[in-house]
Formats: structure tokens, C-alpha cells, sequence
């Protein structure tokens, strides 16, 4: 086994584990915390990845961001019974049949693909600039520029449709 | 990582990823950690993005540019659902999902 499938067993393992956790911890505050562990570990999936620059968004977004938002709404919603409740509702073993499955499908439709489809030759390296190549892809007019204005109007709408719900009437 | 890890891995592992989110939607009281079964989603398909980007197409960037719209739409997503919630919150004083049936017939 070399380092490099070592590191995406640990990084996998650590993803799920936590992926996981985050869906069966009772305490959501803690399902919170183990959701920071999953993004970790999908970060380290895209450094193996050669994705370096996506993995920087991934750790500013989703363990800075998204994670403070949904810790601040949860200590925004506790009411004391919250932490009381149970975790799951009346259906999580139909949830759970339609997850393993969803799995299933998905592993079988790999399996029927893994033997059937040829991916062609091994790719080739990344090129050395290739966050400079995506940058001027997103901004070219020939390119991504339109679908990049439209989710920067996305994100301004809901930035403000946010503020709006939220606000203390 | 291309030449010793087969693209079937990520794949299995943004599969079961992806489920392991689909769980968690369906079976959360909490619409918060609902909330959190959706971020898993997304993951998982931003894993498979970027994995077809890397073992396909390392030249183009689409493959990573499409992860950045994910990226967008999921805070979008986020950023509107808490809000939901919260507003919730403040006029029914609930977070759980099944207490939400104003709707119901």
C-alpha cells in the first residue's frame, strides 16, 4: 500500500466516521462539531486530489462559515427541551432502508461501470497554474462569466432574503 | 494519488457520503441537523466533481468551477434554511420537523 492510498483511507475514513456521527449523534450541538470533522477530512480528500485551491474554500466555507452559522442557529433555537427530544423521528428505519438501498443502486451502477466503461489512458498531471486556468475560466466572457454573475446574484438574494426572514419583527 | 487510487474509490466514498446525508435528512427531528444532512449531500457531490475533474479532464477547469457553483448554491441554501428555522423558531417555538403541520389538512 503506498502513502498516498494510505492518506485517502484515513482521510475517507475520517469523513465518513464523522459523516456518520453527524447523522446519528442525538445532541445536535455535537452532530455540529462532527459535521467541522467531516469538511476537514473532505479537505484533505481534495489536497490529495491536487486541488489545493478548493480545498482553502472548502476550509473557509464550510469550517468557518456554514459551521458558525449552524452553531449560532443552534444555540439560537435552544429552548431546553431541545437537547431532550429524541434525536431521530418515527421513520428513521425506512430512512435508514432507503439509504443502504440508495447505496446499494449506487455501488451496483459503480460495479456494472467499473466493468463496462474505459476510462481510457492514466490522466495526466495537473497543470502547474491550475488555479490561474480556473480563474480566467470564470471570468472569460466565452466562458463561466455569466453563470459566475448569476451566482453572485444568487448569493446577494440570499444573503438579503436571510436578513429579511430572520429579522425581529 | 491518479496512478495508485482507482476513481471507483472516491466514487464509493462520495456514494456513501451522499447517503449517509440522505439519512440524515429523513430521519432528523431537528430541521437544524435535516440542515446538516443536506451539507453532507452536497459534499459528496463536490467530492464526485472534483474526482471526475482530476481523472478525466486535469486541463479544463469546469470540473473545479462547477464545484465552486456547488459551493454557492450550498451557502445560499444554508444561509435561507437557518434563517427558516430561526424564523420558525421565534413564532412556534419549535425546531422539530413533524411539529410543522400547518399546512396539514
Amino acid at each position: 500500500m503506498t502513502i498516498e492510498q494510505g492518506l485517502f483511507i484515513a482521510f475517507g475514513a475520517i469523513t465518513l466516521g464523522a459523516a456518520l456521527l453527524v447523522v446519528t449523534r442525538r445532541n445536535v450541538f455535537h452532530a455540529a462539531l462532527f459535521l467541522i470533522l467531516s469538511c476537514f477530512g473532505v479537505a484533505g480528500l481534495y489536497v490529495l486530489l491536487e486541488a489545493p485551491f478548493l480545498a482553502a474554500v472548502q476550509l473557509f466555507i464550510y469550517v468557518g462559515g456554514i459551521s458558525t452559522l449552524i452553531i449560532f442557529s443552534i444555540t439560537l433555537t435552544r429552548d431546553g427541551v431541545n437537547s431532550n427530544i429524541a434525536g431521530r423521528n418515527r421513520q428513521w428505519w425506512a430512512a435508514a432502508l432507503v439509504a443502504v438501498a440508495l447505496f446499494g443502486a449506487l455501488g451496483g451502477v459503480l460495479g456494472w461501470m467499473v466493468l463496462n466503461h474505459d476510462w481510457g489512458a492514466a490522466p495526466g498531471p495537473v497543470p502547474e497554474h491550475s488555479t490561474a486556468i480556473l480563474g480566467t475560466t470564470l471570468m472569460n466572457p466565452e466562458g463561466l462569466a455569466l453563470p459566475f454573475v448569476v451566482a453572485s446574484v444568487l448569493l446577494l438574494v440570499a444573503l438579503i432574503g436571510a436578513v429579511t426572514i430572520a429579522r425581529e419583527r | 494519488m491518479t496512478t495508485t487510487v482507482p476513481l471507483e474509490w472516491v466514487l464509493v466514498l462520495a456514494a456513501a457520503l451522499f447517503c449517509a446525508g440522505v439519512y440524515g435528512v429523513l430521519s432528523r427531528r431537528n430541521g437544524i441537523a435535516a440542515l446538516m444532512g443536506i451539507e453532507l449531500m452536497l459534499n459528496a457531490v463536490n467530492i464526485n466533481l472534483v474526482a471526475f475533474w482530476r481523472y478525466l479532464e486535469p486541463e479544463a477547469a469546469t470540473g473545479q468551477a462547477f464545484a465552486l457553483f456547488v459551493y454557492a448554491v450550498a451557502v445560499a441554501e444554508a444561509a435561507v434554511g437557518l434563517a427558516l428555522i430561526i424564523a420558525i423558531w421565534r413564532t412556534r417555538d419549535t425546531v422539530v420537523l413533524e411539529d410543522l403541520d400547518l399546512l396539514k389538512g
